[in-house]
């Protein structure tokens, strides 16, 4: 379905717009994503972050511009590839609250299974059962694995959502501020966690936050007011 | 599809509190609807049963409903009778094979009592061509002999040679009742679940002799005959309420009816008891019309609530709408997901409630049958019921697509970050 890419993810000349909005919310000339590669976004709330995060896992698709995840871009998929598409190649982290409180904690990290062939097959290439490899790498005492995700602590929910963005080796991995409900001591283990896996499975992270302290550990380092020219004065908004 | 189905059973389970009150609310209406169409079904079954065998009923001029309800059923009153003499006619046409009178308005507490002949254990006939059969005793001989029907036996706890008094008309005045003339038990009949079982059965003498002192339907004042003294005089009765007639050929059954029409002595009216027996249940089949309206529409108000707890769940479920776009599943999986819980909640009060309707047919049926007298019949669900709980499911799907719906437009306007 796609072609050899050395780039994971790239924005090229992307413009968005909210529904009934009067001004761009996003503009960025281009953004791009090696391979393996591990980026820091940074950006104050109300920036456009979430938006970004959501046009770059193509929930949203651009009013201008191509947004291309491994070269495919996904304003020429219709509704349910680009479903199968994200479940194959994408992994996502939310800020907090990432597991559904009904399925165990193993079945959380599992869950990206369900939904992709792909992953599954990677997932059982990887010899034992990868969600406990992966769960043995979060820390987190075998007992808990079967209790119901509700019975963890907001720390230990956030690194489950690592595993589960991880199970299946996806090509991108994306976190929209994944530990600002950490605090430090969590957060440190949190990043370790997170970076290794990421390193392991190969995949690349888009990880957004306003945490600058995070950013020493990344390859790059990307500022989105900087180039995002919607937030510009320079920009055409009318003021 | 195998795991939304499986997430859609965690997450009912998950709750499993609310979505218990929607399965139990389901179950109920599904108890409803499947148990008036059992008890329909066997209504119907047990009235069709109550007489077969006779080929024609004979009374006084009335519609072919009312003669039907008190000749067979001993439902209501006979507002007119016709003369002895005219049913011994009647038994003189030869294409006649047996007549068996039937004389009715007394009673005994609160128990039909039926003055007749010893024919009627011949010819009388209920349920496939089945014969009356004497539990104990024998028929009635004497006079004051009475043979009773299984259900007077169980309800009053009679046994051989009890002695009972019977009640002119309904038995509400107790200056109404033939004290002096107090009946023996002579026989106790097997219960065939028919009219039969709840009625007091004597010879058309005994129930001459207990009204030698009256007229018009009270005693004649200052004038008393005793038991001893009536059972002597000359009991050939004047009047009879009705009578049943079995004919040689069946096939003759119009002809005799017709000349039961024409009959010059007295208006007369014939009636076919299957016909009359069809006219009859056009009348019930409003009233069951209506039953099966009301729950209907108990139904649909389980259904609507169902939707109600899922789309009203929906809101706090907006995170794991994101969470699942996020891994992969589409707005149409969101749609599925929901429409499958709704299909499992619906499914799932549906069997309870056919369990239900089953289990309580079971315990219930022997209570009702010595109380109500209708047989009801533990049995697989026939095509009624399939089309009933075809329609619980159907209806359950298409309601839950409501829910399923909102649950699409949700996670495509949410996306990955529900506003909550």
């Amino acid at each position: 379905m796609t072609a050899p890419a050395a780039t994971a993810l790239a924005l090229h000349q992307l413009r968005y717009r909210w529904p009934g909005a009067d001004a761009d919310i996003l503009q960025i000339d281009t953004l791009t994503l090696a391979l393996g590669e591990t980026v820091f976004l940074r950006g104050p709330s109300g920036c456009g972050k979430s938006t970004l995060l959501s046009l770059a896992a193509g929930v949203l698709l651009p009013g201008a511009g191509t947004v291309r995840l491994l070269g495919q871009d996904w304003a020429a998929l219709g509704a349910g590839a680009r479903d199968r598409l994200r479940a194959d190649h994408l992994g996502y982290i939310f800020q907090q609250f990432n597991l559904l409180p009904y399925l165990s904690v193993i079945d959380n990290v599992r869950l990206p299974l369900r939904f992709s062939r792909r992953r599954a097959a990677r997932a059982a290439a990887v010899g034992s059962d990868a969600a406990e490899q992966l769960l043995a790498r979060t820390g987190l005492q075998s007992s808990l694995w079967r209790q119901p995700a509700s019975a963890l602590s907001v720390g230990q929910q956030q690194r489950v959502a690592a595993a589960r963005a991880l199970i299946g080796a996806p090509e991108v991995v994306i976190a929209d501020e994944p530990t600002s409900a950490l605090d430090e001591d969590l957060r440190e283990a949190f990043m370790a966690l997170l970076l290794q896996s990421c390193t392991a499975a190969g995949s690349a992270l888009l990880f957004v936050s306003h945490d600058l302290r995070l950013a020493s550990r990344f390859d790059r380092v990307i500022s989105l007011p900087d180039i995002n020219r919607a937030l510009q004065p320079t920009a055409g908004a009318p003021q | 599809m195998k795991a939304l189905l499986v997430l859609a059973a965690r997450s009912a389970w998950n709750r499993r509190f609310v979505l218990g009150l929607v399965v139990l609310s389901i179950a109920l209406s599904t108890l409803l609807l499947l148990g008036i169409e059992r008890l329909r079904q066997d209504v119907r079954q047990n009235f069709q049963q109550a007489v077969s065998g006779t080929d024609l009923i004979v009374g006084p001029r009335t519609g072919p409903v009312e003669l039907l309800l008190y000749a067979v059923f001993r439902i209501g009153n006979a507002s007119n009778s016709i003369r002895y003499s005219s049913v011994e006619m009647l038994a003189r046409h030869r294409a006649v094979a047996w007549v068996v009178p039937l004389s009715l308005g007394d009673s005994h507490r609160g128990f039909t009592v039926v003055g007749t002949s010893t024919g009627y254990f011949e010819h009388f006939r209920y349920g496939d061509r089945q014969p009356l059969v004497l539990a104990q005793g024998q028929r009635f001989d004497g006079v004051f002999d009475a043979v009773i029907g299984a259900e007077v036996a169980a309800a009053l706890g009679y046994r051989l040679g009890q002695a009972i008094v019977l009640a002119h008309g309904d038995g509400a005045m107790q200056a109404n009742d033939h004290a002096d003339k107090p009946f023996t038990v002579v026989g106790i009949l097997a219960p065939t679940g028919t009219p039969v079982d709840r009625s007091v059965h004597i010879s058309l003498q005994g129930m001459q002799a207990i009204h030698l002192d009256w007229a018009a339907g009270v005693p004649l004042p200052g004038q008393t005959v005793s038991a001893a003294q009536a059972a002597a005089a000359d009991l050939t009765p004047h009047t009879v309420t009705a009578a049943l007639v079995g004919l040689k050929s069946r096939a003759a059954v119009f002809a005799v009816q017709r000349d039961v029409a024409a009959f010059r002595d007295e208006p007369l009216l014939a009636i076919l008891p299957g016909v009359a027996l069809d006219q009859l249940w056009e009348v019930v089949a409003l009233g069951e019309r209506g039953l099966q309206a009301m729950s209907a529409l108990v139904a649909v108000v389980s259904l609507t609530a169902l939707v109600a707890v899922i789309a009203a769940g929906l809101n706090e479920r907006r995170r794991e709408l994101a969470i699942l776009r996020a891994v992969g599943a589409g707005p149409r999986q969101m749609l599925l997901l929901l429409a499958l819980e709704g299909a499992l909640v619906t499914g799932l009060g549906v069997l309870v409630g056919a369990a239900a309707c089953w289990g309580a047919v079971a315990l219930l049926a022997p209570w009702v049958q010595s109380k109500v007298g209708i047989a009801l019949h533990l049995q697989m669900p026939g095509s009624a019921e399939w089309r009933w709980i075809a329609a619980l499911l159907a209806g359950g799907l298409l309601a839950s697509l409501v829910p399923g719906w909102r649950a699409y437009r949700l996670s495509l306007v949410d996306g990955l970050s529900p506003r909550i």
